[in-house]
């Protein structure tokens, strides 16, 4: 009775205050957040009296200025009496060139190795193991330092190319090879390929319809194929000048002119990257591969479908949704590793920002641009990588 | 009484080389085309590249220049100091084989082989035996390891407390033992050194950053979670950038810290936020009933994490912070180009040497395959781990 009573109280009582749980959260919060702002503080006022005494500026004025240097590669029209707005933007266009590109080369070396590992022929698995386990444990710096100077820079003079089919021609002044290059028309034929997208789009919206209501199967993805590919063949028929001129490469003196030119950095930039990302998306594609459960290709098996169907079918849709998170890890770390590129003199955009950071001084603002482009770079990648993973996930209901 | 069934053992098929053949390499069409086409692949890439390395290949600029790829400009006299910093590292290395034979022995075996091995080079008298000896060392601490096979937290602990000690010893002090400034470091020695230094502080900082973010107080939260996506969103570059250029102004009297020390600082904060992120997923992996259950023992939430939840989520983690601390070790190679002497380093360096111009080749491979042995034996370990503990079967 009495024991009763006294549970009564002291449910009613609230503790002390200094045994509050909710007291102390609140009161852990303020001195953590006391603790940082006085940390933060205290940098900031080294900082900003380290800055006085070096003389830097606050802003980003300083990018108006004439930048005055040099750029081996501009997409962008760029000379050196642009600003360096200018010059940075170059930089963020040699970047995203060398991402993209990197990023569609990864994913295909590594679905082929990935997929290699798991093949049944004991050679092929071995090769695509022995390439992954050689590519994945060496620093890429190193990789990228041996395919500059190690292989481009000591491939011969221009006038002592060593020749391939094409022709492409391999030199110091770094691969030129034969291949269609745009031209007047192109943007007017993009056009046509992307109306031609979009009715191939309509096409297999239908065509997945009339199967879900009669269950009769139609060959979806080639007729959607034949459809983009036939816009682009028309397009060059029709247009006049041709939008896509095969150019071939021409010795001209020390250099080369038509064809389509890859720089040694760029090559061997491009060349580093897809081989190192490769082997790490190969790992995880054999992984994705191997987590989808044995029964379900049992399954499929025993339903009837072949090893075409299943794979296509059952396999590779539950493997996707394994390999997509990783592989987005490494899509994000192949943007970041393009960053190395300053390191074989490809002007990507950490070059050109360490270029006008040694010519004006200005640390912060330098700093703070590189990071907020990565971040962007970062942040675009992944939503669309999220927004792809969406596609693929379990429907659940 | 009853009968006991006749018992017929399957047909055992007897796998003779060219049945093997048939199955492994020439089961269907596609596959024997696929055969040769590999055969040709490795033909065209092998036997131009062993031509090189027996032929035409100078091997000079790396046996001649050995000590810097391996220690730097480390005094000579004081060289013993790593000859026992390695014995200790192999000692514990042959310990742990004798304790968790399945997970250590593949690398342990090969370390040996090659440390006895390679006291049959000839180097000088002295480098011969302490190679000897410390090969020795893997394989009587096997032996020293399986009789004390209870005592494994003895090994961990040994572990734990060696790498910081190394450090330490290296750089040495007061009388007995010359302080060797860091800027004396480098090869390999002070790759292994940055490696280890950076997974040493970036452990603590990385739990406790998850921890953080995992916190229901949201200004903690707030503050990982930023930290960490921060750092995860830029190239590492950047941070190394920061560290060299921000930090003597973060500091008063900054200017005086050494790059190395600066390297070690970007490092650390830069793996932090990778290790934050691994053991995140270690703690969403305890079930949340351990939670309830320690809160039913009546533990503070300081010890439930400490006693219950933080050893089950590091025990889940160990092999993804094995694979960053592999990453952290290839990583190390970016203060190659704030100009410091590291393995990479010493190599870039070794090419501006008269006698070698132009021998890039040589260097970057040599270079390539130190890194590549180190980094492989951490990888293998991390898989036979990931194999003993079951992780993803249980």
């Amino acid at each position: 009775m009495s024991q009763e009573a006294s549970i009564a109280t002291s449910a009613t009582q609230r503790p002390p205050f200094w045994r509050d749980v909710r007291v102390i959260a609140i009161f852990g919060q303020i001195i953590f957040i006391l603790i940082v702002s006085l940390v933060a503080g205290f940098l900031y006022a080294n900082v900003t009296s380290g800055l006085d005494r070096l003389g830097a500026t606050a802003g980003y004025g300083f990018m108006d200025r004439t930048a005055g240097f040099e750029i081996s590669l501009t997409p962008i029209t760029y000379s050196p009496s642009d600003s360096y707005w200018r010059a940075f933007q170059v930089g963020v266009v040699n970047s995203i060139n060398v991402i993209v590109v990197g990023i569609l080369l990864a994913s295909l070396v590594g679905i082929v190795v990935g997929i290699s590992q798991l093949s049944s022929n004991w050679l092929v698995a071995k090769m695509a193991q022995t390439y992954v386990a050689i590519f994945r444990n060496m620093p890429l710096l190193v990789q990228l330092f041996f395919w500059y100077q190690a292989v481009f820079l000591s491939l011969p003079r221009v006038q002592e190319a060593v020749v391939f089919l094409g022709p492409t021609y391999l030199s110091i002044r770094g691969v030129s090879m034969a291949g269609p290059v745009p031209g007047d028309t192109f943007s007017i034929w993009l056009g046509f390929v992307g109306v031609g997208l979009v009715v191939s789009w309509g096409v297999s919206y239908w065509l997945k319809r009339f199967q879900d209501q009669t269950g009769r199967q139609s060959p979806r993805f080639l007729i959607t194929c034949a459809i983009v590919l036939t816009s682009a063949v028309v397009g060059i028929a029709v247009l006049q000048p041709s939008p896509l001129v095969w150019s071939v490469p021409e010795r001209t003196g020390f250099n080369f002119t038509g064809g389509i030119r890859l720089s040694p950095e760029y090559a061997a930039l491009l060349i580093g990257l897809v081989a190192y990302t490769g082997a790490f998306i190969a790992e995880n594609v054999r992984a994705g591969i191997q987590g989808v459960s044995k029964g379900q290709s049992e399954a499929a098996r025993a339903l009837g479908l072949s090893t075409g169907q299943s794979m296509r079918l059952v396999i590779l849709p539950q493997a996707l949704r394994i390999i997509i998170p990783p592989t987005t890890n490494q899509y994000l770390n192949l943007a970041k590793n393009s960053s190395l590129a300053f390191a074989i003199a490809y002007p990507d955009l950490f070059a050109v920002a360490r270029t006008i950071f040694n010519q004006t001084g200005q640390t912060v603002q330098i700093i703070g641009l590189i990071m907020v482009s990565y971040l962007i770079i970062s942040l675009v990648t992944s939503v669309l990588m999220n927004l792809y993973n969406r596609s693929v996930r379990l429907v659940e209901r | 009484m009853t009968t006991t069934p006749n018992l017929i053992e399957r047909p055992r098929e007897r796998i003779t080389p060219l049945k093997w053949l048939q199955i492994n390499l020439f089961s269907s069409w596609y596959n024997s085309i696929l055969t040769f086409v590999c055969l040709a692949i490795i033909y065209m890439v092998l036997s131009p590249l062993l031509t090189w390395i027996f032929t035409q290949a100078n091997w000079d600029v790396v046996t001649v220049n050995l000590r810097l790829f391996m220690i730097g400009l480390f005094p000579v006299e004081q060289v013993w100091r790593i000859w026992v910093c390695v014995a200790l590292v192999t000692s514990l290395l042959g310990l742990s084989w004798g304790i968790w034979p399945q997970v250590i022995r593949g690398v342990a075996v090969a370390y040996g082989c090659a440390l006895i091995l390679l006291a049959l080079l000839p180097f000088s008298g002295t480098t011969r035996i302490s190679l000897l000896v410390c090969g020795l060392l893997i394989f009587s601490g096997f032996f020293l390891g399986r009789l004390f096979a209870d005592r494994s937290r003895w090994v961990v602990i040994g572990w734990v407390l060696t790498l910081p000690f190394i450090v330490y010893f290296l750089r040495g002090f007061g009388v007995l033992l010359p302080v060797i400034e860091t800027r004396e470091w480098g090869g390999l020695l002070l790759t292994m050194i940055l490696s280890i230094t950076g997974i040493v502080f970036s452990f603590p900082l990385g739990v406790l950053l998850a921890v953080g973010r995992r916190s229901s107080l949201p200004a903690i939260s707030l503050f990982c979670t930023g930290y960490i996506e921060l750092i995860r969103g830029v190239p590492l570059v950047t941070i190394l950038f920061m560290s060299q250029i921000m930090l003597p102004l973060f500091i008063p009297g900054g200017e005086a810290i050494d790059a190395i020390v600066r390297a070690i600082v970007g490092f650390t904060l830069f793996t932090a936020a990778y290790i934050a992120e691994n053991v995140r997923g270690g703690l969403q992996a305890v079930p949340n009933g351990q939670y309830e259950a320690a809160r039913a023992l009546g533990l503070n939430p300081f010890l439930t994490m400490c006693l219950i939840v933080l050893p089950q989520a590091l025990r889940i983690v160990i092999p993804a912070n094995v694979s960053q601390f592999v990453s952290l070790f290839k990583d190390t190679s970016l203060i190659a180009i704030a100009s410091q002497l590291d393995l990479l380093g010493i190599g870039r360096a070794v090419l501006g040497q008269d006698a070698f111009l132009g021998l890039h080749a040589e260097v970057f491979v040599f270079v390539a395959a130190v890194y590549w042995v180190f980094a492989f034996s951490m990888t293998y370990v991390s898989r036979q781990l990931e194999a003993a503990l079951g992780v993803g079967k249980r």
